[in-house]
């Protein structure tokens, strides 16, 4: 199963749209999470907002996860080892009040289990990338032990 | 949540603006804040009072702060009652530090973004990320 998510706060129909084009492709079943978007998708199974634990638990059966760039969702996927693919909204489309998640993408791409589709074009060849992928590693990354290790120290009263 | 494991060896007390995801990390004993942002001013005012009176009833060593106004008004809260402060301004804000994370570069004694690029030593210092 894929599961494609664009957060609770606004609707990204571009993502939807582009996903309801190319899940008969897929293979498999694909639920999306659709916020308030415009777009009534026929292909995937579409809930506009999915409870927090349902999401977890969706996130942990999923191969895949599709995903405008928020941090709780990438937060969520290296939680559970899931591939992610990100689509960044793009201020240009008026998706967003500023590009930062061009930004946030541009930061992260690299990372083990974390793709990039920079445009609908670019999606489903990321996604057949992202299927291939082993998905990340549940290991602290060398970053999270940095700040762990920065938290203890100030917590013990040394220099961080 | 991410920083739980960390802090497991000591004696936390968790302050939310909402108590299901403390629930559903199994995390049973929470402080509730309101939750508020710089749009509304009442609200706001209301979450600094819940923080003052919650930060003198446990009377915090540290208050260690992720971010948003309400993490902030507890940090402050801190600073009246002697504790020791962090700000970890969040991951989320990779462009910009927030608008209580600059705050927090004088008001907390340590202040930590979670991009290289915003760190400007010594008040501002990137030491990794949750990421």
């Amino acid at each position: 199963m894929i599961l494609v998510t664009v957060g609770m706060q606004l609707g990204f129909d571009r993502l939807i749209t582009a996903m309801d084009t190319i899940a008969p492709s897929l293979g498999m079943e694909v639920i999306a999470q659709t916020g308030k978007g415009n777009y009534a998708p026929k292909n995937m199974t579409a809930h506009q907002s999915i409870a927090p634990a349902e999401f977890e638990e969706l996130v942990q059966k999923s191969r895949l996860i599709v995903s405008h760039a928020g941090i709780g969702t990438v937060l969520t996927a290296q939680r559970f080892a899931t591939p992610i693919v990100l689509f960044p909204r793009r201020f240009d489309h008026g998706e967003h009040r500023n590009d930062h998640q061009v930004a946030t993408v541009r930061n992260l791409a690299g990372r083990s289990g974390l793709l990039v589709a920079m445009d609908e074009a670019d999606l489903a060849p990321t996604i057949a990338k992202g299927l291939a992928t082993k998905g990340q590693s549940a290991e602290p990354s060398a970053t999270a032990q940095q700040l762990h290790a920065a938290i203890g120290n100030f917590i013990e009263g040394r220099a961080i | 949540m991410l920083l739980r494991a960390k802090l497991e060896c000591y004696n936390v007390c968790w302050a939310t603006t909402d108590p299901d995801v403390a629930k559903q990390h199994g995390i049973a004993e929470v402080e509730t804040l309101p939750d508020c942002n710089q749009n509304r001013p009442v609200r706001a005012l209301l979450c600094a009072f819940v923080a003052l009176w919650l930060i003198l009833k446990r009377r915090p060593d540290i208050v260690l702060s992720t971010g948003a106004a309400p993490g902030f008004f507890c940090l402050l809260a801190g600073r009246l009652i002697g504790a020791r402060t962090l700000w970890i301004d969040s991951v989320a804000n990779g462009e910009d530090l927030s608008l209580c994370g600059k705050l927090s570069k004088r008001l907390a004694h340590e202040c930590l973004t979670q991009w290289p690029d915003l760190a400007d030593e010594p008040q501002v210092k990137y030491r990794g990320a949750v990421l």
